[in-house]
């Protein structure tokens, strides 16, 4: 893979970078013929990002032949060649990105005024695709707006605030409010903000229904769709099941999916209301342990990836057929979080199953982390 | 018990926004006190504070444009809420740019003060944001624990000099020890000195003056003092610090009056705002 940057093309991907580091530790990068994708996950798995930036954001960009490679690195490494962004915008002129897989290393060079290169070497690891399974399609309510009307609106928030509801009235008011746990003593203070629907650009929502979602990661990216003045949409179901944020552009499309707090009554039929419509799974054995997770994750074989579809949508499948794995039907029966990380309160957690193809070029079962965690309890 | 205020004036907001914020800096709860005129942020000297106390004191008519309460008697006309000032500066630190906030006593869930803030907006309605601030209300048998505190009867009264110089010195001088000797004599001149093992610091300050009041209706102690002797106290530094960097009144005058060896009490005046901070000294 090689890629170039240059402008302030530059600093939108920082800024990228930036956002998705409000989301996990690692960042995983996939070149793909639709493009360069950066994307990460929470350790709870409630929270996943995707930015995938065209090929005609670069100057130039090469994927990089048939056999395409995926790798993760480390947040904190990418983040740190792309810490200051004013300094970015001032200094840099061309920013190339290189994947020396014989080296193993990333290369980053960052050729900036005055003749200076600074060039980062970062290690990495091959991994699996990561992959959300969602589809904004069977969403019963959309929202957009402009950016800065969001952020204007989070803003009234306390900083360290965990969650927000966001609710949608029978008279089409839009309102957030802070969210407040009823066992806890309400020695806190409540904020409640209204908008009104006439500052949406659409709203086709559900009226009477709520969703109640973490601030933080969503803040990461109100701050990247602010700079870039794109609009955002914003598309949720029922509470439990995960909301999804995205921009679009022409050379970039941003996916943010999170975990959103489910209403004990409602919480009891939610697996049945997944299967909407019928999609169906793609040629894939394995799809069917994959069914009634919120999100999954793929692992496919390289051969395969080039042509999976760049945005995701797969099996929400009505669970009419019998689960080939009772440990997979607990799992989800549980509804909990995955064990060994920190849920966030009643969040349920966006299960991510992780599966490899038998036989495939670069079999590593040893980097399937993700799936461990779930996977090593039952 | 009714209480309901309206700021629509946008200096008085922003002025009313800071004198919050100064108290939100100097105290985690303090007690909000009502009556048809003030407002007061107190916080009474109690060992849990580390017997620090505070007095803020503000003429309502010079920040609301509506001003209505009803206190819990016809004779006890007065209104005493035990509150977490950080949630108001909170509340108001948003509301910058309001057409215009409004503060209610309301009892839905719990007793609340409710700040609701009108936002402009792009549409044709505006945007109104509400914080419903938890506050306790504190009974009439309790009252009197908030009276207002007597200015001591102190050793030596002296003008503080610019509130910027003095915080950048507290503020290196609190890297070098925990406490501070903050004296001061009847001839203008204020010393700030830190003393530890390895190294002793003092910072002279001169010509700054002594309040005439203290000379006339005074204190018998301080009548026939000689002008040179300084009077004393050694108190804790990060409590004079937090008043120097939280406080965002500017004051138009600063002043302070040590009591030797007991307390050093400072007075910040502007015109309509008044705050007294005591500080214990330490023996």
């Amino acid at each position: 893979m090689k890629c170039i940057i240059i402008g302030g093309n530059i600093k939108v991907l920082g800024r990228a970078v930036h956002s998705l580091s409000r989301i996990g530790d690692e960042l995983y990068l996939e070149p793909t013929e639709n493009g360069l994708s950066l994307r990460s996950i929470n350790s709870s798995r409630s929270a996943f990002a995707s930015f995938l930036f065209a090929p005609l954001f670069f100057q130039r960009y090469e994927a990089g032949g048939p056999e395409l490679f995926r790798c993760k690195v480390l947040m904190k490494s990418f983040l740190g060649v792309f810490r200051s962004l004013p300094s970015l915008e001032k200094t840099v002129e061309k920013c190339l990105i290189l994947l020396k897989a014989q080296l193993s290393r990333l290369v980053v060079q960052l050729h900036c005024k005055y003749g200076v290169t600074k060039t980062h070497n970062l290690t990495f690891q091959e991994c699996e695709r990561l992959q959300a399974v969602f589809d904004t399609q069977q969403c019963a309510s959309r929202l957009q707006a402009p950016a800065q009307l969001l952020a204007e609106a989070v803003v009234h928030f306390p900083p360290a605030l965990a969650e927000v509801t966001l609710r949608v009235d029978a008279g089409g008011k839009i309102s957030l409010r802070n969210y407040v746990d009823e066992g806890e003593p309400t020695k806190m203070m409540v904020t409640e903000l209204c908008l009104a629907k006439e500052e949406f650009e659409a709203v086709a929502a559900v009226p009477d229904s709520h969703i109640t979602f973490c601030l933080r990661e969503f803040r990461g990216l109100l701050s990247f769709a602010e700079a870039s003045h794109l609009p955002l949409s914003i598309y949720y179901d029922a509470p439990g099941r995960p909301v999804i944020f995205t921009l679009d552009d022409a050379v970039l499309e941003v996916n943010l999916v999170l975990a959103t707090l489910s209403d004990p009554e409602s919480s009891s039929q939610h697996p049945t209301s997944n299967g909407v419509s019928h999609i169906p799974a793609p040629p894939d054995d394995f799809a069917d342990d994959l069914e009634a997770y919120m999100i999954a994750m793929e692992t496919s074989a390289y051969e395969e990836s080039s042509r999976d579809p760049p945005t995701p949508s797969f099996p929400l499948r009505t669970p009419q057929p019998p689960p080939s794995d009772p440990n997979e039907e607990d799992e989800e029966e549980e509804g909990g979080a995955v064990p060994g990380t920190p849920p966030h309160k009643k969040f349920r957690s966006l299960f991510f199953g992780s599966v490899l193809t038998p036989g495939g070029p670069n079999p590593a079962p040893v980097q399937e982390v993700l799936a461990e965690d779930s996977d090593g309890e039952y | 018990m009714r209480f309901r205020a309206k700021i629509v004036d946008l200096a008085c907001l922003n002025h009313f926004s800071r004198v919050v914020n100064t108290i939100a800096k100097l105290a985690k709860t303090c007690t909000l006190r009502l009556t048809v005129s003030k407002l007061y942020f107190i916080l009474s000297d109690k060992v849990l504070n580390g017997g620090v106390g505070m007095w803020c004191e503000l003429n309502q008519g010079n920040f609301f444009d509506e001003f209505q309460m009803e206190g819990v008697s016809a004779e006890h006309n007065e209104i005493y809420l035990e509150l977490m000032p950080e949630n108001l500066s909170r509340a108001l630190k948003t509301a910058h740019n309001a057409k215009a906030v409004k503060m209610k006593l309301t009892n839905k869930h719990c007793p609340c003060l409710r700040v609701a803030v009108e936002l402009p907006s792009l549409s044709s309605s505006s945007r109104i944001v509400t914080h419903d601030i938890p506050v306790g209300v504190i009974p009439r048998r309790l009252w009197n624990d908030f009276r207002e505190p007597s200015v001591p009867d102190f050793d030596v009264s002296i003008y503080l000099p610019a509130l910027k110089i003095m915080k950048s010195v507290v503020e290196r001088m609190r890297n070098l020890s925990n406490y501070v000797v903050i004296e001061a004599n009847l001839s203008g001149e204020m010393n700030l000195k830190v003393e530890t093992d390895l190294v002793c610091v003092t910072t002279h300050f001169k010509d700054l003056g002594n309040p005439s009041w203290a000379l006339e209706d005074g204190c018998q102690s301080s009548q026939d003092r000689d002008p040179e002797s300084m009077a004393e106290a050694r108190i804790d530094i990060r409590k004079l610090q937090q008043l120097l960097a939280g406080q965002q009144v500017n004051p138009t005058k600063a002043l302070c009056n040590i009591v030797s060896k007991r307390v050093v009490h400072l007075i910040l005046l502007h015109e309509d705002v008044s705050l007294q901070y005591f500080i214990p000294a330490l023996t």
